[in-house]
This record gives C-alpha cells, sequence and structure tokens, in this order.
C-alpha cells in the first residue's frame, strides 16, 4: 500500500472534497494502482537530472508597469453566486 | 461535391466567387448540425445567433466587394474549454454549467477577427480530463463512424463534429493526446502544436507545462491554414514564445525526398494492436517509396513518460483547479459556512475522474511525498526531452502510430489506469513539448487509424511536408463516415 | 522573581510591503488605495478560468532595489512558485509567490538601542501577490455569519522580508521595525502608508531560559498593522508563554491572530485546517534571471539611506537625536537637506523643522509633501532673524503668514512693517519709558535678582509690539539701569 484509507482522507480535506465512504474506498484503491505504477520512477538514477518545469526555455517575461482596463462592478460580479453591495457574498468563515 | 465536404480553399472560393453566401453556407452548417447531432452530440451549446451576425457582416463585405480573409465567413467550433465572451463555456463541467466569460480567450480574438463565425462550443471530457469524453459532465458524444464507440478525447467533440462534417474546422486542446487521439478515433487530422506557439490565454487551464490548444480538420492543408490564424506570439500569456511565424501553407509539397524519418522502436511495442501496427508498417513503406530515409531508432526512457505524465498534469490540475469553489463563479453549494461550501461545491461540481485526479496531484505534492512524486518526476520529464533531443539530431522527424488501438466501445474502459494507457504514444510529446500531428492512415474493422508524425520544437512546417505528401498519395482522408453524407 | 531574570525572548519579523507601483503584480489594474469594491478588477486578478499572469516588471526592479537597501544578496536565478490553501480573498486558492528561490537573500540592517549598536540578519525577501478584503457581516470574523469579498487589493504587489530571529527584546523589535519601514519608504519601494495596510508585520516569539541558546517553541502571530500593535501584541503574547511555562505548560507552535479591541492573541487553530501548502514550481511564469548590469541599474536609483543620512547630519551639526527625529520622516529629511542648502546653520533649521513648521502643518492637517511653504522659502525666513531683521517672535507669526498666502518671509516682513527695531535712539526712549513705570523692578535688578531683566525686556518687547531686537533691548537695559 503506497497510500493508507487515513490519507486520502487527509487528502480530501486538503483538496476540499466531501467524499462518502464507498468513495474514500474507491480512491484509496485506484490511488494505490496508480502509485504503484508511478513506482517505477524510483529506479532512475537522477541524482544529477535537473528538474523540467517549462516546455520551453524562456526568462525575464515582464511587461512594462501601465494600467489597463479593469471590468466594470457589474461584470466583476456577473457571475457572482451570491452579491451584495459590490461585495462577492460568502458564508460564514469560521 | 457537397458543400459540406468542402475545404477551407474552396468556400472560400465560393465566397469570393460569390456562388454562395456566408448566411446561405452558415445556415448550411447549423442545418446540418442540427439533423445531426442528436446521435453525434459533439455540441454543448450551439451559438446559431452569433454565428448569423459575422455572416451578415461578411456578406456586407462581400456585397461592397471588399477583400475578405480565408476564414472570414466560414463557420467553425471551439472545444468548450476556450472562454468565449458573452457565451457560457462550461468547460465539461457542471462546476462552471452557466459561467459566461467576460472575455474572450486569445484564439477566440484572433478567430473573431478573421471574421470566422462561431457556430457553437464542443463537448469534452470534464476539464479536458479523459479519452473519451465519457468524463464530460453533460453527455457522451459518440463517434460519427460507429455510434455504438468512443469518438476519443478529451477533444472528442472537436474530432466527431468535423468528422460528421457538422463545422470545416474546430479547435481542441491537447495535454497527453487530447487533439491527436480523438483525430484519429475519427480519422481527422489534428495538430498538436509547440508547446507556445499558440496562447493558452483563456484556455481552462488543466496541466499548464503540457496544454497547447491546435486545429482539428479534414486535411493538412485546412491544417495549415487554421494554424496560420492561430499561432503567434500573445504577451498575455508568458510562457508563448516570441517566434517568426512563416505561412505554414508554404510548406505543404508533395515531396519527401530525403527526409530523415525515425521509428522509435518503443512505440510498437506491447499493447499495440497488431491490425493497427500493419496500417502504420503501410505508410512507413510508403514514406520509403517516397525517397524518404526510414530507420529504426530508440527512446531509451518511454516507459517512464505514462507515469511521469501521471504526476505531473495531476499535480498542476490540483492547483489549476482549486478556483473551482463557488465564491465568485461557477456552481456554489448552499452550506453554513466555507468549509462546508468549499467541500460539497467540489464533491457536487465535479466528476469522478476529476476529483480522482485533484486527489492523485494533492498527495503527490504534499508535504513528504513532493520529492518522491513531483520532483522524481520533473527530473524523469528532463530525462525523456533529451531522449527526443538525442533523435532529433539524426532525424527529421518521427513516425508512430497514434493510439494502440483503433476506437473502442463506450463503457469499455471502466478501469482508469487502463484507460490512460491509450495514451501511451501522445503522452511523452507533451513532455518534451514538441509539435506533433495525426493523420488518417487507413482502417481497422471500419474505424479510421491515426498516425502521428513528431518533431523538433517549432518544425510544424515540417510536419506539415510530410503529412501532405502522404495525404497527397492516399485517399484516407476522403472517406467520409456514412452517417455525415445522409443529408444534404 | 521578575520575568527578566527568568526568560530571554528570540523574536523574528516577517514584513509585507505593498511595492509602490502603478499596477498589479501579474495584471494591469491599478493598484490605487480606497476604489469602489470590486472595481480595480479583471479577468486575470479575479482567477477566472484560462487566466494567465505576466509579471509587472517594475515588481522586479522594485524588489532588486529594497533587496539592495537591505545589503542582500541579489539571486542570479530566481523563480515563482505557488502556494497552495483555500481562503475566500484568495480567488485562485493558491498564492502566486516565490518559495526556494527567493529574489533577495542574506542581509542586514543596523539598529541602535539605547546607545547599543546591534546588527539584525535578513533572511530573505520574496516578491508574491496580496490577497482581497473580507469585510465581515458581524463586528469580527467569529460573529458574522456571512462575509463581503472585495478583490480590489488581490494580486497588488508585495514584498515580503524576513529577517533572522536576531531580536531579544521588545525595544529591538520596534527598533528594527523602524529601521526597515524608513530603508523601504526611503528606497520608494513602498509609499508604507500603515493606515492603509501598506506595511503588515508577522511576529513569530518564543522563550528560553536565560543562558539557553536553544530556541523554545514559537508562535506566530499574523497580520499586525502598526508598531503599536506589534508592542501591545508581543507584551501580550510574552507574558502569556511565560506564565504557561511557568506553570509547567507547554507552548504549541501556532499561528495566532490580534484582537485589538481586547488586546489579546488567539488561537487560529481548527480541526479542520491541516496546513500544507503543497508549494510547487508556477508553470505560468519563467524564470527570472538577473545579471550584474541590471542590479548595478538599479543601484544607481537608490537614494541616500536613512543611516547615511543620519550620520551626514551629524557630520553637519546636528545632535545624535535630532538627526534621528529628522530622519524618521523621509519627506521632512527631504525639506530639511533642500532648505540646508540655502541656510547652513543646520542646528537652528532643525529646531524650524521639528518645532514650528512641524508644529504648524500639524495643525493645519498638511504635511511636508504638501506644504504650501518652501524649503526655500523657509531658508529666505530663517536668514531674516540671523540678519537681525526681525526677531524669533514676529518669525513665528510671519511663517503662519507665509503658510496662509504663500508669500516670501521678506514680502510679509515688508508689507506688515515688521522689521526690528535695532535703531538704539528709537529703542532709548521705550526703554527710559518703561523703567520709569517699573520702579519695583528697576529696584529689584538693581538688588541683584537678575530675573528682574526679563520682565523688563519683555515690557518693551510688548510695548513695541514685539518688533525691538531684544539682544539689543538687553544691552541697553543693562547699561540704563547700570547708569543709574
Amino acid at each position: 500500500m503506497k497510500i493508507s484509507k487515513k490519507e486520502v482522507e487527509h487528502v480530501t480535506l486538503l483538496a476540499r472534497l466531501e467524499l462518502t465512504e464507498e468513495e474514500v474506498n474507491q480512491y484509496t484503491e485506484q490511488l494505490n494502482s496508480i502509485l504503484e505504477y508511478a513506482e517505477m520512477l524510483q529506479k532512475l538514477d537522477t541524482d544529477k537530472v535537473s528538474p523540467t518545469a517549462h516546455a520551453v526555455q524562456l526568462f525575464n517575461v515582464l511587461r512594462t508597469d501601465e494600467v489597463k482596463n479593469s471590468l466594470s462592478q457589474q461584470e466583476a460580479l456577473s457571475n457572482a453566486p451570491e452579491a451584495e453591495d459590490g461585495y462577492f457574498r460568502v458564508p460564514r468563515i469560521v | 461535391m457537397k458543400v459540406i465536404n468542402s475545404s477551407l480553399d474552396e468556400l472560400h472560393r465560393l465566397l469570393i466567387h460569390k456562388e454562395t453566401t456566408s448566411i446561405e453556407l452558415t445556415k448550411i452548417f447549423l442545418d446540418h448540425i442540427k439533423k445531426k447531432d442528436s446521435d453525434i452530440k459533439a455540441f454543448i451549446s450551439i451559438t446559431e445567433d452569433v454565428a448569423l451576425q459575422q455572416a451578415v457582416a461578411t456578406d456586407k463585405k462581400l456585397a461592397a466587394n471588399e477583400e475578405i480573409g480565408i476564414l472570414e465567413g466560414i463557420p467553425l467550433a471551439l472545444k468548450d474549454n476556450m472562454c468565449t465572451k458573452g457565451i457560457g463555456t462550461t468547460c465539461g463541467s457542471r462546476i462552471l454549467k452557466d459561467f459566461v466569460p467576460p472575455y474572450d480567450a486569445t484564439v477566440t480574438e484572433l478567430l473573431r477577427e478573421s471574421g470566422a463565425v462561431l457556430a457553437g462550443k464542443l463537448n469534452m471530457d470534464e476539464f479536458a480530463m479523459g479519452s473519451t469524453t465519457e468524463n464530460s459532465g453533460f453527455f457522451t458524444t459518440s463517434n460519427p463512424w460507429d455510434l455504438t464507440r468512443v469518438p476519443g478525447g478529451s477533444s472528442g467533440g472537436s474530432a466527431a463534429s468535423v468528422s460528421a462534417r457538422e463545422v470545416p474546422y474546430s479547435l481542441g486542446s491537447d495535454t497527453g493526446g487530447s487533439i491527436r487521439q480523438p483525430a484519429a478515433f475519427c480519422g481527422v487530422v489534428g495538430l498538436k502544436p509547440t508547446y507556445g506557439l499558440v496562447s493558452r490565454y483563456g484556455l481552462v487551464a488543466f496541466a499548464s507545462s503540457l496544454d497547447q490548444i491546435g486545429p482539428l480538420t479534414k486535411t493538412v492543408r485546412d491544417n495549415a491554414i487554421v494554424l496560420n490564424a492561430i499561432a503567434g506570439h500573445d504577451p498575455k500569456d508568458s510562457t508563448s514564445v516570441p517566434f517568426n511565424k512563416p505561412d505554414y501553407t508554404h510548406f505543404l509539397e508533395n515531396n519527401v525526398k530525403g527526409l530523415r524519418i525515425g521509428v522509435p522502436r518503443e512505440f510498437f511495442g506491447q499493447g499495440l494492436d497488431p491490425a493497427v501496427e500493419k496500417v502504420i508498417a503501410q505508410a512507413i513503406k510508403m514514406y520509403e517509396n517516397m525517397g524518404a530515409v526510414i530507420e529504426e531508432c530508440s527512446l531509451p526512457h518511454m516507459e517512464y513518460a505514462m507515469p511521469t505524465y501521471y504526476i505531473i498534469a495531476p499535480a498542476e490540475c490540483s492547483s489549476n483547479l482549486a478556483r473551482y469553489d463557488g465564491v465568485s463563479y461557477g456552481f456554489r453549494a448552499e452550506a453554513d459556512d466555507m468549509i462546508e461550501m468549499y467541500k460539497k461545491t467540489r464533491a457536487e461540481g465535479f466528476g469522478q475522474e476529476v476529483k480522482r485526479r485533484i486527489m492523485l496531484g494533492t498527495y503527490a505534492l504534499s508535504s513528504g511525498y513532493y520529492d518522491a512524486y513531483y520532483l522524481k518526476a520533473q527530473k524523469v520529464r528532463t530525462l525523456i526531452k533529451e531522449d527526443f533531443d538525442n533523435v532529433f539530431s539524426r532525424f527529421d522527424a518521427l513516425i508512430s502510430p497514434t493510439t494502440p488501438t483503433v476506437a473502442y466501445k463506450m463503457g469499455e474502459k471502466s478501469d482508469p489506469l487502463a484507460m490512460y494507457m491509450g495514451d501511451v504514444y501522445t503522452i511523452p510529446v507533451n513532455l518534451a513539448g514538441l509539435p506533433a500531428i495525426s493523420i488518417p492512415a487507413g482502417f481497422v474493422e471500419g474505424m479510421p487509424v491515426g498516425m502521428q508524425l513528431i518533431s523538433k520544437h517549432f518544425n510544424e512546417g515540417l510536419l506539415y511536408r510530410a503529412a501532405y505528401a502522404f495525404e497527397q498519395s492516399t485517399d484516407h482522408h476522403k472517406a467520409i463516415p456514412a452517417l455525415a453524407g445522409e443529408v444534404d | 522573581m521578575g520575568f527578566s531574570d527568568k526568560y530571554e525572548i528570540v523574536c523574528g519579523v516577517e514584513t509585507h510591503v505593498e511595492m509602490l507601483t502603478k499596477t498589479k503584480i501579474f495584471c494591469g489594474c491599478s493598484t490605487e488605495f480606497g476604489g469602489e469594491q470590486n472595481t480595480h478588477v479583471c479577468p486575470v486578478c479575479l482567477g477566472l478560468p484560462g487566466v494567465l499572469p505576466v509579471l509587472n516588471k517594475e515588481v522586479v526592479n522594485l524588489a532588486i532595489k529594497a533587496g539592495l537597501a537591505l545589503n542582500c544578496e541579489i539571486a542570479d536565478f530566481s523563480k515563482f512558485d505557488r502556494k497552495n490553501y483555500y481562503y475566500p480573498d484568495l480567488p485562485k486558492n493558491y498564492q502566486t509567490s516565490q518559495y526556494d528561490l527567493p529574489i533577495c537573500k542574506g542581509g542586514w540592517l543596523e539598529i541602535n538601542v539605547n546607545g547599543q549598536k546591534k546588527t539584525i540578519g535578513i533572511t530573505r525577501a520574496h516578491m508574491e501577490e496580496d490577497a482581497g478584503k473580507l469585510v465581515h457581516s458581524g463586528e469580527t470574523i467569529t460573529t458574522s455569519h456571512s462575509s463581503g469579498v472585495d478583490y480590489n487589493r488581490t494580486g497588488v504587489p508585495l514584498l515580503e522580508i524576513v529577517s533572522e530571529p536576531d531580536m531579544r527584546s521588545i525595544d529591538e523589535v520596534l527598533a528594527y521595525l523602524e529601521e526597515l519601514v524608513q530603508i523601504i519608504d526611503y528606497a520608494g519601494v513602498s509609499d508604507c502608508k500603515m493606515e492603509q495596510g501598506s506595511v503588515r508585520f508577522d511576529v513569530n516569539v518564543s522563550l528560553r531560559p536565560l543562558g539557553s541558546n536553544q530556541f523554545g517553541t514559537r508562535t506566530e502571530t499574523k497580520n499586525l498593522n502598526s508598531f503599536n500593535s506589534v508592542r501591545r501584541c508581543l507584551e501580550y503574547e510574552i507574558e502569556r508563554q511565560a506564565d504557561l511555562l511557568d506553570e509547567g505548560g507547554q507552548i504549541i507552535q501556532e499561528t495566532r491572530t490580534w484582537d485589538e479591541g481586547k488586546g489579546i492573541t488567539l488561537s487560529l487553530r481548527s480541526k479542520e485546517e491541516a496546513h500544507d501548502y503543497r508549494y510547487f514550481p508556477e508553470p505560468d511564469l519563467l524564470p527570472l534571471v538577473i545579471d550584474s548590469e541590471w542590479i548595478e541599474r538599479i543601484r544607481k536609483t537608490l537614494p541616500e539611506l536613512p543611516s547615511a543620512k543620519r550620520e551626514r547630519l551629524q557630520s553637519i551639526g546636528l545632535s545624535e537625536y535630532d538627526a534621528k527625529v529628522i530622519t524618521s520622516w523621509k519627506p521632512m529629511a527631504d525639506f530639511f537637506d533642500k532648505a540646508w542648502e540655502e541656510f547652513k546653520d543646520a542646528k537652528i533649521l532643525a529646531n524650524w523643522v521639528t518645532g514650528d513648521l512641524s508644529g504648524l502643518l500639524n495643525a493645519k492637517n498638511s504635511s511636508f509633501e504638501e506644504s504650501p511653504i518652501t524649503p526655500q522659502q523657509l531658508a529666505g525666513l530663517l536668514k531674516l532673524i540671523q540678519k537681525g531683521e526681525i526677531s524669533g517672535k514676529i518669525a513665528k507669526s510671519v511663517i503662519e503668514e507665509m503658510y496662509n498666502t504663500g508669500k516670501d518671509a521678506e514680502v510679509i516682513v515688508k508689507e506688515k512693517g515688521l522689521v526690528q527695531i535695532s535703531d538704539e535712539g528709537e529703542l532709548e526712549k521705550i526703554i527710559m519709558e518703561v523703567i520709569s513705570s517699573n520702579p519695583k523692578s528697576v529696584a529689584d535688578y538693581q538688588a541683584g535678582k537678575e530675573n528682574a531683566i526679563g520682565f523688563l525686556v519683555g515690557q518693551v518687547m510688548k510695548a513695541t509690539k514685539g518688533q525691538a531686537n531684544p539682544g539689543v533691548v538687553n544691552k541697553l537695559l543693562r547699561e540704563k539701569l547700570t547708569d543709574n
């Protein structure tokens, strides 16, 4: 087992996903089979290999500090599930 | 020749010679969509009003004898993960079911500026995760060649719509094969451009370091025409590469003499359907006959591409999809507090495959596992890139099957790992950021087989040349699914 | 046994400063403070599906500038990473920040507490995006049934400056913060407007038995937005930890929040909270490669920093105290410098700048930046005093008139006939009158009461409406009183 049910439950919290008991069991099994498959990567000696984060070799991609048009408040809130007085409204935080 | 089967050149000619109008053309395609899409189910939304509006504008220009561009007045459809201002963009997910972007993706903007006629938005696996469209949050698209089979994915709607002649061309996105695999399954031409050639701005992200937009078309020439319109540097995408864009149609010559084509043995191993292998072997033979230099080669780290991809892509996706939380857009589940709202919104809004990848990616990045999984995968990614660098010092292009099998039946691949294996030949290309094209190479039991050509960064021109030469010497691209031809 | 006999405090601070750019770090929205809610937003800073960040070059320039001002090494290679956590003020639910390869590392600054100099190490400084603002429906976050979210501040560029845990007293912490904020302000990296939240502090503190060289368990109190809050928070937190340790309890390593109203820190722990930021390289942004040419270009734009300015001011005649007061507020220091160009008595100038002018500006709700009296005009006024044309007392009314009219001191003095009376003949008449009408004071002086002369001078000044030259009056009075 690469990942225990308890770890899967911890991951659901990190990922903010509410899963049923059945789903947790199913994901535990599936993630294990994928992670066991991924275990083959450990065979490779990569001590002297640098990681690749980007497929292209670019750097210093910058823009000038110039103000561009913003959205109107109405446009900004147009997709809001709940809005009030120009704010996005959310339920109790803590 | 029927309008719906016409090439872009032909459609353009019909317009400028006033043999038809853009309205007429647009209506033909919209009618065809209406008739066929109850079976194909390629479209999530049909944007008839927007289409007709653009058509009217084009017709006005034509009436005033103004010059029009090659794509002007001609319909297309977009995979529903490309943002369209004022037009719903769902990404195939219930979590974005009612989301209407207040902005255009760069590709959308480019096509609008070209006067292209947007006919609708296309079905896909939710957030582009999947190989069949069975993971769509709404419905499954059918393969026009056999309605009981999958069209491939995740750009299944993009491939099926072109294959069924519902639109002359479409755009898809490719993170691990999502353009090429459905193109192969549906018998159309699909290009995954070099990472950085086409702007990702406005493409709903799946795995940012792998995603790339590309065209799906009936022919290689059409493909080059569409790429001309969407390629180019975009200051809104930091990973977009400043690059002197050539006219890709200039590469279309029916000549591969002296072209050095490598046949990587790792792409012909276990799991490859012998019937598919035979079709590709014939294609290789054909290249040889046309004067290309064919030689076997090796990419020793290819077997690691799948596990590498299935760490990197989920890791990036777990972060990219964190924003779907019900706070400022998209679906929100009723809840008394934030934590509950997050958890319920995401549990109800996302489908199984998306949740699975979020879980996997979250785990791979989590404290204590980062080095073993994510960092390791990034290092192996370097080895895979180096493999390609090595062979491209000797070869102009590589040839392989696009997929190990032809399109399979719906519901056949229920085990996630088994489904992932279908992308074994396409995934390495994304990891290395290379361009690759899938073109129709023949049939197995009536289902299309796709052949993949891969080349160096920004060598799309060479891919088009090689693909065009093959296409001109074969008739596979002329085959039309019976279903598509039943009307008109 | 007192606290200080038992424990030593160990403190480090993470300081977030909003950088002074026109636009946000990754999009072209304005950073201007105080816009109507959700109007300085665009698809990028709202984190809509499909958007991509593009780094603002000015942010990098300012980060380099801050790094140089804080004696940091500027990394030739740095990159951005995503810090993943869920909070409604963070639209993408990750903050784009810098993790293992920050732009600045290994700097320091010097503090001076009660004449004791000490170097405080700066571990690193990195660029990141600010979050939005939450407006709670109730009094506090805990008593609210819902909250409103405003994303105007989302994406405003921040520089997070992390100190070493080098501070051993609250005074040291405050000295560090004051010096740091001054440097950042001087360098023009931030406007440092604390009341607008331009500078915020996260304070890490732990206690250890005196003489121990091991660190105790620390707590981190987040989001303090004034020096005073930091001081009060530390006083509370140190006492809390000491009490706990005295009772044989254990400090829990945790994040706490400061309740300004109640003056206490509170645990932010919750069973739902699992801290694991899952940092990974930001795939949408490319690395930064900064060469020496770029660094030198920025170095040339660095102004004189507070420590150098203090030294210079002392070298032109100010006391350590005056130099510190003048430099404590950059606009004041700039004003002083400009005025000094034309009026070279630093001590007198300092008195006027920190005293009368400062008081006047305060009273009028103005500031050195907006002062209608220019440094040149102040210098002009002081020259009139120096030349004896007006008295200091008259000058005090002249400066007010200068403020109200914007006129030069010379013009006002001329218009109002305020020129000082130094003519001995003219003054003699008045002095004789004062002597004859104040026999008691005259007698007192002559009996040896030196103080009495002050009263008589005052009477002369009164009679001349303050225009008499006090020096001359003093001299003449003494002569007359001795003659008698």
